[in-house]
């Protein structure tokens, strides 16, 4: 297998360029679409900032993330009494409802005990007598040395449904955890859901928080998100859907954890990019509500089906480096085989060890010829194996991060995921179910014709 | 509703003519209360990133390295290796059993496959606990290929930002000393904190030039390692930005003996001062001759174009949020300059100094803040009615979500903003914020129009 470039034998011990972030931004990201929440960095005040600026870059909206800004003394002596006054004062100040508490590596090598810490909080706030009424306090382990910021991400819907859904009579909603997706893509699957009757407990839900309106006054905590009553009743659900091949292959995951303890169906699936992706996305709520496809989600299968055909020519045999995170390239790879792009190299700062099965899964035998596939790869690996390919790429699709190799090589980047710094309106991008594949083969289709043109002598005006 | 300041930072916040003047600060930042601060890895990451010929390797987990790539318009007018983001990217076995071997390897790979004129190595919170010998390795590689390997000593939690300004001040003067003095003239200086964002250090090393004063040493926008190195070869130090270089100025005094002045190239007062003020450290009539001729010139080029946008942004309100106070003592008289009335200053880590210069130079009524947060910036906003707030990335979308107009003076602009040329951009830039017609369909100002029809 070849996992480290052209040079397998040569391992490099340094990172160069990486094409991952660190576990706590995911889990920030996670908290950050739940009602009333505040997301609460357990570190040093760095951290918070950092991944601050880093996401506002992207969705171009407030994103308050609380730190207990641990100085020496704390890592000397621990942190507890500041992480204590920093939920003192998010509570106070923001008047949160939940507060999600992630580690840090600072944290979780000087050994804090945050769950115990946060028991604490809670009975001196409580305090003999005093009638308070507490957020919810949701703690999460996402150690920076391990993992990316899905681990994180995952991590923290894992511990939403842990620390808070309760079992009881079933109901008729359906919890739906869709992952790391666009704002826009979650406004799509609230809109499938509701279009097959179904009520949905989309977990999370930042496509308001994280990209909302225009407002008079500055909201301490942006509406919308999952409220905490739909999370507290995600045991009861009649069944969950979760996103990614990847995420469900190991362990333990949210949906896997609401089968076990409360008993709710669990319907692992594939990031819904592409035609069959979505075909098998649309089964399950065709089961689960009892009716066939309404006709609109029906008619924008039937209209991407016909662009494919429109645009087959300008696609066949076009090679693609795709990459980003595992279940993102896994979805796109999918799509990319069902349209005649040959991905030719499918790259992932993650490792979870089932990337080139998924892969598999998904390109079935739909391409001659496997990718090339690298896990836990840097940008410095990822330019090494497409410079070895023994015919060059034409295009990549990947977040911003690669678009250094796209001006190096001269070659579109048809920009997906997260983040989005070096182009406008990256919250809004869609990429799942039928009409974000329609948006993203128009894209691809005018990336190839958009090169055709420039480097024609003619300039033709009519393609 | 509840009041957005917080009970423990009353007295980081002064309204000027309320009370008499007295401000605390330098303090560690309120847990809980979203500090628009980062930390002591930040501050050193900041000062020595623009060095575009050495190896930058962040010794620690992804986030810190990944974070800090390629994010800043420091330019380079050659290599670039500065906008490459090397990392150790700690593993917990790493943590467990520490990562010193790990370091010496990437070290040596790195430093083999870039040919880097130096090594900087940072330390990071997670380093810090695990207690690698960082100077150790540094040594032995330094050692064994020939370049200086220097540490950085920038944990995270050890401080705030002003202590890794420290720790790359420390880190550079270890270079500065060990370079060849040849061809540096009397009439020379060093250009100390100014980062080369969008070209910035080629605007202000062009004036120098038409002075007759050679610039031995950036630092570090556009910098090299070998002229760091020859340094201590200039007669004077020109220190901009608020401290974060000015421990070298003060080392380099201590040890070479070099005086510093310190200078501020935003806004036309503050540029023309910082000239005169290196021509009459030389004093040289006829380079202070030129540098009146150089300032005439210029201003009989700016003036004219100004005048537009001063019409326009005349009695305007203007709020800033800045990483250092010294920028911001420029930014005041910038905006007094295009006729706009400041209404809000402060800065993450301004010292008691500085506050007290804000205070002496603003007008009254004006809200002086020492390390601000999101809830207490947009009720400032709000209640002063601000038109256009300055600050960085972190301040942008709480100007934008109410409705207010922005100009980012921070790290990662992609404007110049120096010098008698950046006067014009940041009007212009100024201008094309408030006098955009997207404001009149912001709630701000339909929901008083709809008061306004109701009544």
């Amino acid at each position: 297998m070849m996992n480290r470039g052209k040079n397998p034998e040569k391992a490099y011990v340094s990172t160069t360029n990486a094409c991952k972030l660190c576990k706590p931004l995911g889990a920030c990201l996670a908290f950050r679409g739940v009602e009333g929440a505040v997301p609460f960095l357990h570190g040093s005040q760095g951290c918070a900032t950092y991944m601050r600026r880093y996401i506002i870059s992207h969705f171009r909206e407030p994103m308050d993330i609380a730190s207990s800004s641990l100085g020496e003394k704390q890592a000397v002596y621990g942190g507890g009494a500041n992480l204590k006054q920093g939920l003192d004062n998010v509570m106070n100040k923001y008047g949160a409802r939940l507060i999600g508490v992630a580690t840090t590596c600072l944290t979780e090598t000087i050994g804090d005990d945050v769950p115990r810490m946060v028991r604490e909080f809670c009975q001196e706030a409580a305090g003999p007598g005093e009638e308070m009424e507490l957020p919810e306090i949701v703690t999460v382990s996402t150690p920076s040395y391990s993992g990316t910021h899905m681990e994180g991400f995952h991590a923290a819907v894992r511990a939403l449904v842990e620390q808070l859904a309760q079992g009881g009579e079933a109901s008729a909603a359906v919890n739906l955890l869709a992952g790391l997706v666009s704002p826009a893509d979650l406004r799509y699957l609230r809109e499938i859901l509701g279009d097959f009757g179904l009520t949905g407990i989309i977990l999370p839900d930042f496509s308001e928080t994280l990209d909302g309106p225009a407002q008079l006054d500055y909201e301490k905590i942006p509406a919308g998100g999952t409220p905490l009553a739909e999370i507290k009743a995600a045991g009861r659900s009649r069944a969950t859907l979760e996103f990614g091949r990847c995420l469900s292959a190991p362990g333990e995951t949210a949906g896997r954890f609401l089968e076990n303890r409360f008993g709710v169906p669990w319907h692992p699936l594939g990031t819904p990019i592409g035609l069959r992706e979505t075909d098998r996305f649309f089964e399950v709520l065709e089961e689960l509500a009892g009716r066939a496809a309404p006709r609109r989600h029906a008619l924008e299968r039937g209209r991407l089906i016909d662009a494919m055909v429109d645009g087959h020519k300008y696609l066949f045999n076009q090679r693609a480096v795709v990459y980003g995170e595992e279940d993102l390239v896994v979805g796109l790879t999918s799509f990319l085989v069902e349209i005649g792009v040959h991905p030719v190299l499918c790259a992932s700062g993650g490792k979870s060890g089932h990337l080139k099965a998924a892969l598999a899964e998904v390109i079935a035998d739909l391409l001659p010829e496997p990718p090339l596939v690298l896990e836990g790869a840097d940008f410095s690996q990822i330019a090494a194996a497409a410079e070895g390919l023994v015919s060059p790429p034409d295009l990549l699709l990947g977040h911003s991060k690669g678009y250094h190799l796209a001006r190096r090589w001269q070659l579109p980047l048809v920009r997906l995921g997260f983040p989005i710094h070096d182009r406008f309106g990256g919250q809004r991008i869609l990429h799942l179910g039928y009409r974000g594949a329609q948006s993203l083969l128009d894209r691809l289709v005018n990336a190839v014709l958009a090169r055709k043109q420039e480097a024609s002598k003619v300039g033709y005006g009519y393609l | 509703m509840k009041s957005a300041i917080f009970a423990e930072r009353q007295d980081q916040i002064h309204r000027k003519g309320e009370a008499p003047f007295r401000m605390d600060c330098d303090r560690e930042s309120l847990a809980g209360a979203v500090s628009q601060r980062a930390c002591v890895f930040c501050g050193s990451r900041v000062v020595l990133y623009p060095i575009a010929d050495a190896l930058h390797l962040v010794h620690g987990p992804i986030g810190c390295a990944a974070y800090t790539w390629d994010i800043r318009g420091a330019l380079s007018s050659g290599p670039e290796l500065h906008r490459l983001s090397f990392c150790t990217d700690l593993q917990e076995m790493d943590v467990i059993f520490g990562a010193e071997r790990k370091l010496y390897r990437a070290l040596v790979e790195l430093i083999e496959r870039h040919q880097p004129k130096a090594a900087f190595v940072y330390s990071t919170c997670i380093v810090g606990l695990i207690g690698d010998d960082l100077e150790g390795v540094c040594k032995k590689v330094a050692r064994e290929k020939g370049i200086p390997v220097l540490p950085v000593q920038s944990e995270g939690f050890k401080g705030n930002k002003r202590a890794g300004y420290r720790a790359a001040c420390q880190a550079m003067f270890r270079l500065v000393g060990t370079g060849d003095l040849a061809g540096i003239g009397p009439a020379s200086v060093n250009i100390l904190g100014d980062f080369n964002l969008a070209g910035e250090i080629w605007i202000i090393r062009d004036y120098l030039a038409r002075m007759g004063v050679q610039v031995v040493a950036n630092i570090t926008g556009d910098g090299r390692v070998d002229d760091i190195r020859r340094a201590h070869g200039a007669a004077l130090n020109l220190v901009q930005c608020s401290g974060s270089t000015m421990d070298l100025a003060v080392m380099m005094q201590e040890t070479y003996g070099i005086p510093y002045i310190r200078v501020s190239y935003f806004g036309v007062e503050d540029m023309a001062e910082s000239l005169y003020a290196v021509a009459r450290f030389f004093k040289d009539p006829a380079m202070m001759e030129r540098t009146r001729e150089l300032v005439r010139e210029e201003l009989a080029i700016l003036y004219p174009k100004l005048r537009e946008f001063q019409q326009a942004l005349s009695g305007k309100k203007a709020a800033i949020y800045v990483g250092g106070a010294f920028k911001a003592f420029s930014l005041v008289k910038a905006f007094r300059l295009l006729g706009m009335q400041v209404v809000l200053v402060g800065s993450q880590t301004g010292t008691k100094e500085d506050y007290q210069e804000l205070h002496e130079i603003t007008d009254p009524g004006t809200i002086i803040v020492d390390d601000s947060n999101p809830l207490e910036l947009s009720s400032f906003l709000k209640e002063k009615e601000v038109d256009l707030f300055v600050g960085g990335v972190k301040e942008r979308p709480i100007a934008y979500k109410l409705g207010v107009g922005f100009c980012d003076h921070n790290h990662e602009r992609k404007e110049a903003l120096e010098g008698f040329v950046g006067m014009l951009n940041f009007a212009r830039e100024v201008h094309n914020s408030v006098m955009s017609p997207v404001w009149r369909f912001v709630p701000r100002r339909t929901q008083g129009l709809q008061a306004a029809r109701g009544a």
